[in-house]
């Protein structure tokens, strides 16, 4: 089992590295990054905000975008290739077996991804501030939120991969995540109603994705501490969540007829 | 070629039938309710038109569909056995892999989710890659192999794991007669290291000689089923005549022969029974006899009466 | 199928088990998010700015602040908080995207002016808020009698006031009583009166509930103004007739200058000390001028005083 399972994540991994849109995106990021450092150099009494702003947003932004473009295809992609009946048909692989590497795969791949994206943000804020101190700790916590981000949203866009087709399940994907962007608000929305739609909407708000939590990079920014009970709950969530997600997976192609 | 009495796959009433239409709301019967068995030792063929379900049959067998009915038994186990597949291998119709792996990547992964045991994988590898005749190309990407390097690395993936049963579907399309002749030697070469092969294909003269049993299929139903040989002696057969005199030819063309001259000399084919009439009616015309062949039946002669006799009954219906 | 039967079946309890857990880490992590201090430091950029990023879904972004400004005066409200920085940049913002959001001008106009902890103690800032409403919208003849209710009672300016609802009775449509409330500031300003009429129309006319809560508990308070009034002339009139303090209710009753032990609207009895009535507790009654213990006047005069400053500038 788990030797079947590290091979389908150690082969996602090896096939999206070779993917040259990974290079591409990496090296995008390490543009913004720099062209970052020049901003800094032009506005002098912000200069460490906006590169903690601008640093952080790439980072988060390109590693969703490779999660939900690669995310959308793990599944759908090779039912369409047809390379998923060399895997499931003769060969002793459990169907999710095939789901969790994949997912794990991919994971992976966004790990290695923002490493590299984060050494080069660290490597420019260290830069700009002389040197890294203690204060700095925040942007690792910003950056692990962002790493929970990457698994949510490849939860998500597996999820949509197991039913839909690319194009529907990247609308899918990005619409759910600018939904839990806002989930806070809509929660305060369904606050605001009362009765029956008021149990609904408040029900409905809380099942969506709780990204907005996850974002912490303008207080980061400003140097405000995150707190630890915060960090503790945000990676609770993302693992039951993900979890979740993983397992609508499972039982959706589990019921599914390859055809 | 030992063929024992143990089945190696056992099918009972297996069908399959989808939900089509834009509400689902019709029904299409992929598959009418199947039952074949072949036995293990031999090479199966499994014959029919595009269309006609061969490959419904082997998803329904590899648990990528489920059946609306019907039960089927690979190896002597259950089709939800996950088990089983240790011992199967199989070859998809125009197989397509990861493009940026190598054969030798594609292999090693193939071999590590078949439980390969991991001190021989290399060596299972390296076997499968040369058996198909592309150890020289398994560091290439699979991107830049041609259709035909792709179609062996896809055999080669179907046998990694030494399987015991090798199910192959359509595997000589695609390829160019010295790749098909490969194949099939290929095939002759696993049967005899004792591989029970399950081959389907539309390409008849393929089935005709490799196989030991063939099914033909049509339209999702069964249409006969048995050694090639027997298959065969159900067509009736015909016979050539060739003889000097065009004189002849109004006569024999009356009798119902196919006629074609070249100059004075007059080839004939006809049914076996009209031979004598038409010996006769060249005798009457003074034409000289030059020889009477007897026409080998063919599986597509077979085919064609099975799949034609459908035809008609369709056109008086 | 069997096998089929038990996937199924241990997915969905695997999910709905999931599904509850992530609902509570939900709970859990947006307590843990409204406790943030840093909230108060959240970088509010320009409305221009903002607008402009919104890329024309500048009404959705202003629904999202506007419950932000709604969840934001809850949490403070409820934690009892002195300050409420936020507040006004929040409503700008929110305005500033959707000008015709008239609830957000009315939430102003009551939680902006009213000082803390009922409100963000800034009526010069929630008259500039209501006046910038008024430009957007001058058909809104509602905004007039918000403008108004802001000088009369935070910036204590009834000609101010009644100029503001003035004005607002000739816009087409406006409530009869707008006319009225004009007249009635011109000649009896100071009167309690006035203030009972004026909430009980804000209360039938609104169905926000933050509105609605507020403009009960004024009306509770101004309730407890006149009984204490009241009060405290029948025991002006008692140590005037037998020439000292009463000891307590009994002797007025006794004397016949009261039925029974009066009560106040959260049911707690009148408190008599040494000749002056007061309410038990007085927190209980955050806008009542009449029957605070001797101490608790003070926080009233420094949040008068607190009006002054920012009125000269």
């Amino acid at each position: 089992m788990i030797e079947r399972i590290t091979a389908i994540a150690r082969n996602t991994f090896r096939e999206a590295v070779r993917d040259r849109v990974l290079y591409n995106l990496i090296l995008f990021a390490l543009l913004i990054v720099g062209s970052s450092l020049l901003v800094g150099q032009i506005s002098v009494a912000v200069d460490r905000i906006v590169l903690v702003n601008l640093g952080l947003t790439a980072i988060s932004f390109f590693g969703i975008v490779i999660a939900i473009f690669i995310g959308i295809g793990l599944v759908s992609k090779e039912i369409e290739k047809r390379t998923l009946y060399t895997v499931l048909a003769a060969r002793p692989v459990r169907r999710w077996e095939f789901i969790t590497g994949k997912f794990l795969g991919l994971v992976m791949t966004l790990l290695v991804n923002a490493l590299a994206m984060s050494a080069g943000f660290f490597a420019a804020v260290a830069f700009v501030s002389h040197g890294l101190g203690h204060g700095d700790l925040q942007l690792v916590t910003a950056i692990y939120f962002i790493l929970l981000q990457y698994v949510l949203i490849t939860a998500l866009a597996l999820l949509f991969s197991t039913f839909s087709s690319p194009l529907f399940s990247s609308i899918f994907a990005f619409a759910t995540f600018a939904i839990g962007t806002f989930a806070e608000d809509l929660r305060g929305f369904a606050q605001m109603a009362s009765g029956l739609p008021r149990w609904l909407m408040t029900g409905a708000a809380y099942l969506m994705p709780n990204f907005a939590a996850l974002n912490v990079i303008s207080e980061v920014a400003h140097n405000t501490a995150v707190q630890p009970r915060l960090i503790l709950l945000n990676t609770l969530y993302v693992l039951v969540y993900t979890a979740a997600l993983l397992t609508a997976s499972v039982w959706i192609f589990e019921r599914r007829n390859l055809k | 070629m030992l063929a024992t009495l143990m089945p190696a796959i056992e099918i009972h009433g297996l069908e399959k039938s989808y939900k089509t239409g834009f509400f689902g709301n019709k029904l299409k019967q992929g598959l009418k309710p199947l039952t074949l068995s072949v036995e293990e030792g031999e090479v199966f063929g499994y014959l029919g038109p595009n269309g006609a379900g061969k490959t419904t049959t082997l998803k329904l067998l590899l648990g990528l569909v489920f059946p609306s009915g019907g039960t089927a038994r690979i190896l002597g186990r259950d089709l939800n056995d996950i088990e089983v597949k240790r011992f199967i291998g199989f070859l998809p119709e125009q197989p397509y892999f990861y493009d940026h792996l190598t054969p030798l990547e594609l292999l090693d992964y193939y071999a590590r989710l078949s439980g390969v045991d991991p001190r021989e994988r290399k060596r299972s590898v390296d076997t499968a890659l040369a058996r198909v005749g592309m150890t020289a190309s398994g560091k290439t990407q699979l991107r830049k192999l041609s259709k035909g390097m792709l179609q062996r690395v896809g055999i080669a993936q179907a046998i990694v794991h030494n399987p015991k049963l090798v199910l192959l579907d359509e595997p000589m399309s695609g390829l160019d007669p010295i790749g098909r002749r490969e194949v099939r030697d290929l095939v002759q070469e696993l049967n005899e290291e004792g591989k029970t092969i399950f081959f389907s294909t539309h390409i008849l003269s393929d089935a005709e000689t490799l196989c030991d049993r063939v099914a033909v299929l049509n339209k999702g139903e069964l249409k006969g089923v048995g050694v090639v040989a027997d298959l065969l002696r159900q067509v009736s057969g015909e016979v050539e005549v060739v003889w000097q005199g065009a004189k002849a030819i109004s006569a024999l063309s009356a009798l119902g022969a196919r006629c074609h001259a070249t100059g004075d000399t007059v080839r004939a084919v006809l049914p076996e029974r009209l031979l004598e009439a038409a010996l006769d009616a060249l005798r009457v015309n003074h034409a000289r006899l030059t020889r009477v062949t007897p026409v080998q039946a063919t599986l597509e002669d077979y085919f064609l009466a099975r799949v034609g006799e459908e035809k008609s009954a369709e056109v008086t219906a | 199928m069997t096998r089929d039967s038990q996937i199924q079946t241990s997915c969905a309890l695997l999910l709905t088990l999931l599904l509850a857990a992530s609902i509570t880490l939900v709970y859990q992590i947006d307590r843990v998010r409204a406790d943030e201090p840093l909230q108060e430091v959240l970088y509010l950029p320009s409305p221009t700015v903002v607008k402009r990023l919104s890329l024309g879904y500048s009404g959705l972004l202003a629904d999202i602040y506007w419950t932000r400004v709604v969840q934001y005066f809850g949490a403070k409200h409820k934690a009892k908080a002195k300050q409420y920085l936020i507040l006004e940049p929040l409503l700008d913002m929110t305005t500033s995207l959707d000008p015709k959001l008239l609830p957000a001008y009315q939430f102003g106009s009551v939680f902006l002016a009213q000082k803390p902890p009922e409100g963000a103690g800034n009526p010069v800032a929630a008259a500039q808020l209501v006046e910038k409403g008024i430009r957007e919208n001058p058909t809104a003849w509602r905004l007039y009698y918000d403008l108004g209710y802001i000088y009369w009672l935070e910036l204590k300016n009834p000609r101010k006031a009644a100029e503001a609802f003035e004005r607002g009775s000739h816009v087409p449509g406006a409530h009869p009583w707008m006319k009225v409330m004009a007249a009635a500031l011109e000649a009896h300003a100071g009167e309690t009166e006035t203030a009972i009429y004026m909430w009980t129309n804000i209360l039938n006319s609104t169905d926000d509930a933050n509105l609605r809560a507020n403009a009960i508990n004024r009306l509770r308070c101004l309730r407890v103004d006149s009984e204490v009034k009241i009060l405290q002339d029948r025991i002006d009139q008692f140590t005037k007739q037998r020439g000292r303090l009463p000891s307590g209710w009994e002797e007025l009753i006794s004397a016949g200058l009261l039925h029974r032990t009066p009560i106040d609207p959260k049911d707690n009895p009148y408190q008599l000390v040494s000749g002056r009535v007061q309410v038990a507790q007085p927190e209980l009654f955050p806008f009542i001028r009449q029957g605070l213990p001797p101490g608790k006047e003070a926080g009233d005069i420094l949040g008068q005083e607190g009006f002054k400053v920012v009125k000269t500038q």
